[in-house]
């Protein structure tokens, strides 16, 4: 165990597959207080697991998770929902409960966890849909939204309890170039500003440059690289390369695991 | 050979272990349904209005022709007898202990069960309920007991109903359109009906509430999170609702006789 002043979150040794499948082999990873971490890697090698993992929304098969000295393991559900209070996080594709409206989406933590009258609550969800750029997309339901307005709407609700860590799980994709760099420098703001710890899974090399302290590149359930954008970005490791400058080849499989291409083809039976 | 055996031990294993976990699940929404109803009650009485609100027309509709059909079919054979005066009575005991909370559940699963399963199902598949895990709400109480409750309390109500409505039909039946006398036919009902044959019909149609609506809910909260998986709970909600309904109405009239 190491720093916990510093450390905030600590993963140990941790294994998790599915059916025969593993997805982590042995990862160690430590995200740092008040700092932004991207977890990067192909498509399918695990990020938004490692997230679901981090936040016990899946439990491991071994190996443990620390999140501010607590081994989160251990925790009983009360324990489990007090510690998630101080989380927020964006869903990949947003998930807004959608027979409410976007309004009271974002208002739905505050309506659950606090006693704040409507006049606060309503003061503080519209300065954070604001903050999105969607305080006039108030009154409209989620079914109404595009899906990069959904998102944003998302990012507003994860944010509204004022969290201490934020989970973004692609919180760039299917966004415009002006919303795109709108969220980037909420993202920088918001750590910055207000001591927050951000984890942001992305593909997307240039923007995770701009905004990342650090970053994780996660391949076969294990990290296969690490360090700030600039380190990764001229490692001379093939697979940070071939990864950071989008090759099709290279130790990175752009295919997931399958029988012989042409066996398949031919249609010979396998089993 | 053997693969068959091992085919039917495995089937046979999932079932046991499936109903295990169906019976935990019926006792989480219990434990949570008295806190649920104290503190959250305007979310019981939307989902009562929900499920009440989706049922009622095609309940009031099913009620007076199946009420009418037991007319017609009582008067032609109690005619044989000289006994049109008791087309009321054979109509009214079918339904208020019969088919009254039968057809009831089974419309019920049909329109409000679905619809309660698709619904816990997509948000399921939306990720929803994981978003309601993460701002620390338990989905299960927040969701699914509301739900739950709902179909729980609709569930006597719309059989009452049925049964008036019901009623209703085989009178139109009967006296408009027989001309049995108005009089003999509802005293006769009044003579004959006892408070057991309502507590019987009671009693089931509270049965079948639980029922109805716990399988809708596990259906949903178990779907396979994608539109075919929504899909095919769907579909199960109505298959086991009707017969699990029948072997229990087997069961609560063998009890009672
Ligand atoms: N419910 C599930 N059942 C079985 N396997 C699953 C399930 N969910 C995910 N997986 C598998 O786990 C692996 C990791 O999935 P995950 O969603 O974490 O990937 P990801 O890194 O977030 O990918 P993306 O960048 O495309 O979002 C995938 O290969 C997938 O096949
Ligand atoms: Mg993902």
């Amino acid at each position: 165990m190491g720093d916990y002043s510093e450390n905030l979150i600590e993963i140990h040794d941790l294994k998790y597959s599915r059916g025969h499948r593993a997805i982590f082999d042995g990862l160690n990873l430590t995200i740092k207080r008040g700092e932004i971490t991207a977890l990067m890697g192909p498509s399918g090698t695990g990020k938004t697991t490692l997230l679901r993992l981090i936040t016990r929304q899946l439990i491991p098969q071994q190996g443990a998770i620390f999140v501010d000295g607590l081994d989160i393991s251990t925790l009983s559900q009360s324990e489990l929902y007090q510690l998630r209070q101080r989380f927020g996080m964006l869903f990949q594709n947003g998930a807004l409960l959608t027979d409410l409206s976007v309004f009271e989406n974002v208002a739905f933590p505050l309506r659950e966890h606090t006693k704040l009258s409507n006049r606060l609550i309503r003061h503080i969800v519209l300065t954070k849909l604001h903050a999105v750029g969607l305080r006039g997309a108030a009154d409209m339901m989620p079914a109404q939204l595009s899906g990069g307005m959904a998102r944003r709407v998302a990012l507003a609700r994860a944010m509204v309890m004022d969290p201490e860590i934020l989970i973004y799980d692609e919180p760039f994709v299917g966004l415009d170039p002006i919303s795109l760099g709108v969220i980037v420098r909420l993202v920088r703001r918001l750590n910055d500003a207000l001591g927050i710890t951000s984890i942001v899974v992305s593909h997307d090399v240039e923007e995770i440059a701009t905004v990342a302290d650090r970053s994780f590149l996660l391949s076969d359930g294990k990290v296969a690289a690490s360090g700030s954008p600039d380190e990764l970005r001229t490692a001379n490791s093939e697979l940070v390369r071939q990864f950071m400058h989008g090759m099709a080849d290279g130790p990175v499989a752009f295919h997931f695991d399958a029988p012989g291409y042409e066996e398949q083809l031919l249609g010979r039976d396998t089993e | 050979m053997t693969r068959v055996l091992r085919d039917i031990r495995n089937n046979l294993v999932e079932f046991v272990r499936t109903f295990g976990a169906f019976q935990l699940f019926f006792l989480r929404l219990l434990r949570h349904s008295p806190a649920i109803l104290g503190t959250r009650f305007g979310l019981v009485i939307k989902q009562v209005y929900n499920t009440g609100a989706l049922s009622l027309v095609i309940i009031m509709v099913c009620g007076l022709f199946v009420g009418g059909v037991l007319a017609l079919q009582a008067y032609s054979n109690m005619a044989v007898f000289n006994a049109e005066d008791w087309t009321g009575v054979a109509a009214h005991q079918v339904l208020v202990k019969e088919l009254g909370p039968v057809m009831t559940a089974i419309l019920f699963a049909a329109r409000a069960g679905t619809a309660l399963t698709s619904e816990i199902g997509l948000m399921k598949a939306t990720d929803q309920l994981s978003a309601m895990e993460m701002m620390a709400v338990n989905p299960v109480r927040r969701e699914l007991v509301p739900r739950f409750l709902g179909g729980v309390i609709a569930m006597p109500f719309l059989a009452a109903i049925f049964s008036a409505v019901g009623l209703f039909g085989a009178h139109v039946v009967g006296v408009e359109l027989f001309q049995v006398d108005v009089g003999s036919f509802w005293q006769q009902i009044q003579l004959i009906a006892e408070s057991e044959d309502v507590n019987e019909g009671i009693i089931k149609s509270v049965v079948f509430g639980f029922a109805a609506s716990v399988i809708a809910v596990w259906e949903g909260y178990n779907a396979m999170p994608t539109a075919e998986g929504v899909g095919r709970a769907t579909t199960r909600t109505v298959v086991i609702t009707a017969i699990s309904i029948l072997v229990f109405d087997f069961m609560i009239t063998a009890a009672l006789i």
